[in-house]
């Protein structure tokens, strides 16, 4: 088993996941809060990497981070080393690539929260931000969790985005999908039973442990 | 005082007001579908109206005209909905204090005191909305709107889980405060009683328009002739 691999892909589903949930919620709210006409724009832009094969996206990501373009020399000197085949780098393919696993159960969990409630709020003075952390939130905690589960285990078990702008480097961008792949090409099948079945332990595993908490909690289901 | 110019459409229905209402106290009267939340919704900034002009005692709230619209935390203005729209996830206290922000928290418990006091739900404070009765919750929904201490209170059918004689005290109440603290109300009803009981100035509506203005007791004469003959026994 590549212990450092399955490490690798914890840390970057764990800071993917972060970094989603803070972009997410205010994208989202956007998205139910805003004027109709925005909304639909920053709706489609959301969702495109849902319907955009993850080898197309990669490819993308890989030349315009890559030395050639312009923004990638500027990321490259803001980093201080280029983005592509770094860890940084799959950081930045992951959100993009799962952003619509973390927007759509928010969008909709939002949505969901009753209007005359949103009303009320922002008759009583709650701004934007009030308006998203003590009413949108708390009553779409449901939808935040569905958002945390799969942001996190769509970055666990991506492979596309990650071999074209990670490529395959133990301990910076070899992740636990990677490492399957090379041990099926390598027609080490025991090796790839393990770490299929670590994969899919670790999926239900996250599954399992985040509804169980909520149902402990008795959080109420979303407004 | 409180003057008002509107013009607008939902779906098929279209309501166009233009009056002054210079009484402390108002009831808009009128059958289902007159227009009556539609216009407090209008005039609380919530709606968006073809044309529209508000003004509160000299302070313009709204006037497309000049594309002018004070956002909601600086137009004073509170609603009171015909459901009680209680945050959920919040208890009585939280959610009469949720207006509160700007004051600190001995303040805002002061004043939320207060308000739970005056709406007779000193003991609900710990509650829950959905360990609270209809009426419970549209006393707490009151005071919620009563605390941030609003120039214009809009209410809209605020009392119909209570029963007739806890609506009656509580109206009472309600009145002397407003009247204290300089507040306009405005209240829409389709209840005859409801609006005779205040002694208030009537605005008639019916299908989105403007039919008389004036006091309960000329405005609604014929509504209470109707109202006293079917109080009155059969005649064998």
């Amino acid at each position: 088993m590549d212990w450092q691999a399955f490490a690798l892909s914890l840390r970057l589903a764990a800071v993917t996941t972060a970094i989603l949930l803070a972009i997410a919620v205010p994208l989202a709210a956007s998205i139910v809060l805003g004027r109709a006409r925005w909304t639909a724009a920053i709706e489609a832009l959301a969702t495109l990497p849902m319907v955009l094969p993850p080898t197309v996206l990669g490819f993308f990501l890989l030349v315009l981070l890559g030395p050639r373009t312009a923004f990638g020399r500027g990321i490259a000197a803001l980093f201080g080393h280029p983005l592509a085949f770094s860890f940084d780098g799959l950081v930045v393919g992951s959100v993009i690539y799962s952003l619509p696993f973390a927007v759509q159960p928010l969008v909709a969990g939002f949505s969901a929260v009753d209007r005359d409630l949103v009303d009320a709020a922002r008759l009583l003075g709650a701004g934007p931000v009030r308006l998203v952390s003590s009413i949108l939130v708390p009553l779409a905690r449901r939808s935040i969790l569905a958002a945390i589960v799969l942001s996190f285990l769509h970055t666990i078990g991506e492979f596309g985005v990650v071999l074209m702008l990670g490529g395959d480097i133990p301990g910076a961008t070899r992740t636990l999908s990677i490492v399957l792949y090379d041990q099926v090409e390598s027609f080490d099948y025991a090796a790839a039973d393990h770490t299929a079945l670590l994969l899919l332990g670790l999926s239900v595993l996250a599954l399992a442990l985040i509804y169980s908490k909520a149902q402990k909690r008795g959080a109420p289901g979303d407004a | 005082m409180l003057s008002f110019s509107l013009d607008a459409r939902r779906g098929a229905f279209h309501l166009q007001v233009e009056c002054t209402l210079t009484t402390e106290w108002t009831v808009v009267f009128g059958p289902s579908g007159a227009g009556k939340s539609t216009l407090l919704r209008l005039l609380a900034g919530l709606d968006n109206p073809i044309h529209a002009r508000i003004t509160l005692d000299d302070r313009v709230l709204t006037d497309t005209a000049s594309k002018l619209r004070i956002s909601f935390g600086h137009r004073q203005t509170s609603l009171v909905s015909q459901q009680p729209t209680l945050f959920p996830h919040l208890n009585a206290a939280a959610n009469v204090a949720y207006g509160l922000y700007k004051l600190d928290r001995p303040a805002r418990e002061r004043r939320v005191s207060e308000m739970l006091d005056l709406v007779g739900a000193a003991g609900l404070a710990a509650r829950r909305p959905a360990d609270l009765s209809g009426g419970q919750a549209e006393r707490i929904a009151l005071a919620r709107a009563l605390a941030p201490a609003p120039s214009l209170l809009l209410l809209d059918e605020p009392f119909s889980a209570l029963d007739g004689v806890a609506s009656d005290e509580l109206l009472a109440r309600l009145q002397n405060w407003l009247r204290e603290n300089h507040v306009q109300a405005v209240m829409a009803t389709h209840d005859v009683s409801d609006a005779l009981a205040t002694g208030a100035e009537v605005l008639f509506l019916r299908e989105g328009r403007l039919v008389a203005l004036g006091p309960a007791r000329e405005i609604l004469a014929a509504e209470r002739t109707r109202l006293l003959g079917r109080l009155e026994p059969p005649t064998s």
